[in-house]
């Protein structure tokens, strides 16, 4: 209980940025050439001014700025994020619509970064400074340093141009007619490519911190405790150090739940998913500047939720967090 | 003498140095072997690497040589690199330095902005910054600075708050010297080496951003980008791959030499720590 608690001030405490990066997106949009009337008369192909200043008193632009910011973030409370030029429906709903393909792929990304990460940092950490160490870790900057949207190039061109395994893009064969299982089994085949591409680059970064925790670990006290009373060492591993090695990792996952929704701006352009990412790809070139701020408002929220999460998985892992209190 | 003698015995520093300087000959040498418009019409389009002397990477399809295109890219990654780096690290250290040293109310409203930039996803921001500044070269770099900003103010702050409660601090105050003198002059030069290593990570970043922004044809299409050839090359994946290849292995390349580089340096400035990383 006293997890939760302690997880839940942490989440009050991020109310006032989150303020803040409403306000400094609402004054950017000021900095903007040209407001929502400009682009709608631009749409209209042009009109007269009195239809101009009917539209900005519709849509309350004729008052001050601070006013505005007012009444934005009254609607932002209520979830109220507006209009969307380009589709023609509420914010909240297109977002609502492509948010359960992000999500997915974040999720699926993030575990398999984790696990593979948190197993090949391992791995190099037992067998340091010997060559499987000193491949693993070749491996991880090489990874790092790879763009992600050229390793998805990449691998549609081996998977599924030159091979034929794997389909190039999209989220499901559309007009399959499927459902059930064979559906979800035609929707993970779609997903491999683009998990394995946004996972690769946080992959990358897990195991390295990985390697060096654990390395950390297995000099402390106990571990030699562990050692000398005879217990075996691939115990000795997962029993006792893996928990504590493991706290750094998390850490860098919760940091890094931004990062990974932006990469996914970019491997959704790449395999044509229609998530979040692909919808502010979109947004962007076609100028609805009402999505793409919509967009990151629901991006801030959801990196804060997650960071509330690891909160709470941080607490689970290491009991003297939730003790202090 | 010592520091470079420690840093050259480290073979993947060494290996990611060698990198370095060859990115940055092949930037300074494009104007000299490729005199032309590296975007201008070289030849029939679409020949394969090496189908015909004169263009050892082939051509795209608009016809343009592609190893012009990676000659002159190299100048625009490293120096977007660069000055979008020089920028975050002026921003972050500022930040940091006011925030690390003054403490209290300075430190709560900065280090609140900071984490507000922390909580949206920087390529979002720069997509943001984008949409509403337009995609001139200029903007593009200066905006990749305004999102990459936090984590060296940061990592500025956790050195001033050590450093300011040390004697040296307590002497300069008592001498009567001024704040601003004090934090540029005393604390930020003990302040800036793990800022200067952290920035080959901002580096490496912010090219990797840059790229990515110019694969969605969202950056500024009048230069030669790495990042453009690579999305002009995707509708012609399905046969001429070579076209996105090349340049990502380019991208690669000069990524992993900053880093490497930026590694090594740390490496060589603790070389304590290397006992735990061979």
């Amino acid at each position: 209980m006293t997890i939760l608690l302690l997880a839940l001030r942490r989440l009050a405490a991020s109310l006032p940025t989150l303020l803040i990066i409403l306000a400094g997106l609402f004054l950017l949009l000021q900095l903007a050439p040209g407001d929502t009337v400009d682009a709608m008369m631009a749409q209209m192909g042009g009109g007269d001014p009195a239809t101009a200043t009917e539209l900005r008193r519709y849509y309350g632009l004729d008052v001050s700025a601070l006013v505005q910011l007012g009444r934005y973030m009254l609607r932002l409370v209520r979830l109220d994020l507006g209009q969307s030029a380009i589709y023609g429906k509420p914010v909240a709903t297109v977002i609502a619509e492509r948010l359960p393909v992000t999500l997915l792929l974040m999720g699926l990304s993030l575990s398999l970064a984790f696990a593979c990460g948190a197993a090949l940092g391992i791995a190099a950490a037992r067998r340091a400074g010997l060559w499987p160490d000193t491949l693993i870790s070749t491996l991880g900057l090489v990874f790092y340093a790879v763009p992600s949207f050229w390793f998805g190039l990449m691998g549609i061109v081996v998977f599924a141009i030159q091979l034929g395994w794997l389909p190039a893009g999209g989220f499901e064969e559309v007009g399959s007619g499927v459902t059930g299982a064979g559906r979800s089994l035609d929707i993970a085949r779609h997903l491999v490519l683009p998990v394995v591409t946004l996972a690769l680059i946080f992959l990358a970064t897990y195991l390295r911190v990985m390697r060096a925790s654990m390395l950390q670990v297995m000099d402390l006290d106990f571990v030699r405790t562990a050692r000398a009373k005879g217990v075996a060492e691939t115990t000795i591993v997962v029993r006792h150090a893996l928990r504590n090695a493991l706290l750094p990792v998390v850490t860098i996952a919760g940091l890094q739940a931004g990062t990974m929704l932006g990469g996914s701006v970019v491997v959704e352009s790449v395999f044509a998913l229609p998530g979040l990412g692909r919808l502010a790809y979109e947004s962007v070139v076609q100028r609805d500047l009402n999505t793409l701020l919509g967009i990151v408002f629901v991006s801030a929220l959801l990196v804060i939720v997650v960071n509330f999460l690891v909160d709470l998985l941080y607490a689970r892992l290491d009991p003297r967090i939730a003790a202090e209190g | 003498m010592n520091l470079l003698r420690r840093y050259l015995r480290n073979r993947s520093a060494l290996v990611g140095a060698v990198l370095l300087v060859a990115m940055v000959g092949v930037a300074l040498a494009a104007p000299l072997v490729f005199p032309k418009d590296p975007l201008g019409l070289a030849g029939r389009p679409l020949q394969w690497p090496m189908a015909n002397p004169r263009f050892p990477f082939g051509t795209d399809s608009s016809g343009r040589d592609i190893a012009a295109q990676i000659f002159y890219g190299a100048r625009v990654s490293l120096i977007i690199g660069l000055v979008a780096t020089l920028i975050a690290i002026a921003i972050g250290v500022l930040i940091g330095a006011l925030a690390g040293y003054f403490g209290g109310w300075t430190d709560t409203v900065l280090m609140r902005v900071t984490e507000a930039f922390q909580t949206l996803p920087n390529f979002l921001l720069l997509l943001v910054l984008v949409a509403v500044f337009g995609s001139d070269i200029r903007t593009v770099t200066i905006a990749i600075g305004l999102v990459s900003w936090p984590a060296p103010a940061r990592l500025t702050r956790a050195e001033f708050l050590t450093l300011r409660r040390r004697d040296f601090v307590q002497a300069c105050r008592a001498l009567g010297m001024g704040h601003a003198r004090i934090i540029g002059r005393e604390i930020l030069p003990n302040a800036l080496t793990p800022v200067i290593v952290y920035a080959s990570i901002v580096m490496a970043v912010a090219i990797l951003l840059e790229s990515a922004l110019a694969f969605l044809g969202l950056s500024d299409p009048n230069v030669a980008s790495w990042g453009n050839l690579i999305g002009s090359g995707r509708g012609v994946l399905r046969t001429q791959w070579y076209v996105s290849a090349i340049p990502g292995v380019a991208i690669l390349l000069t990524v992993l030499a900053v880093s490497l580089v930026g590694q090594g340096v740390n490496d060589a400035l603790n070389p304590h720590l290397r006992q735990n990383t061979p």
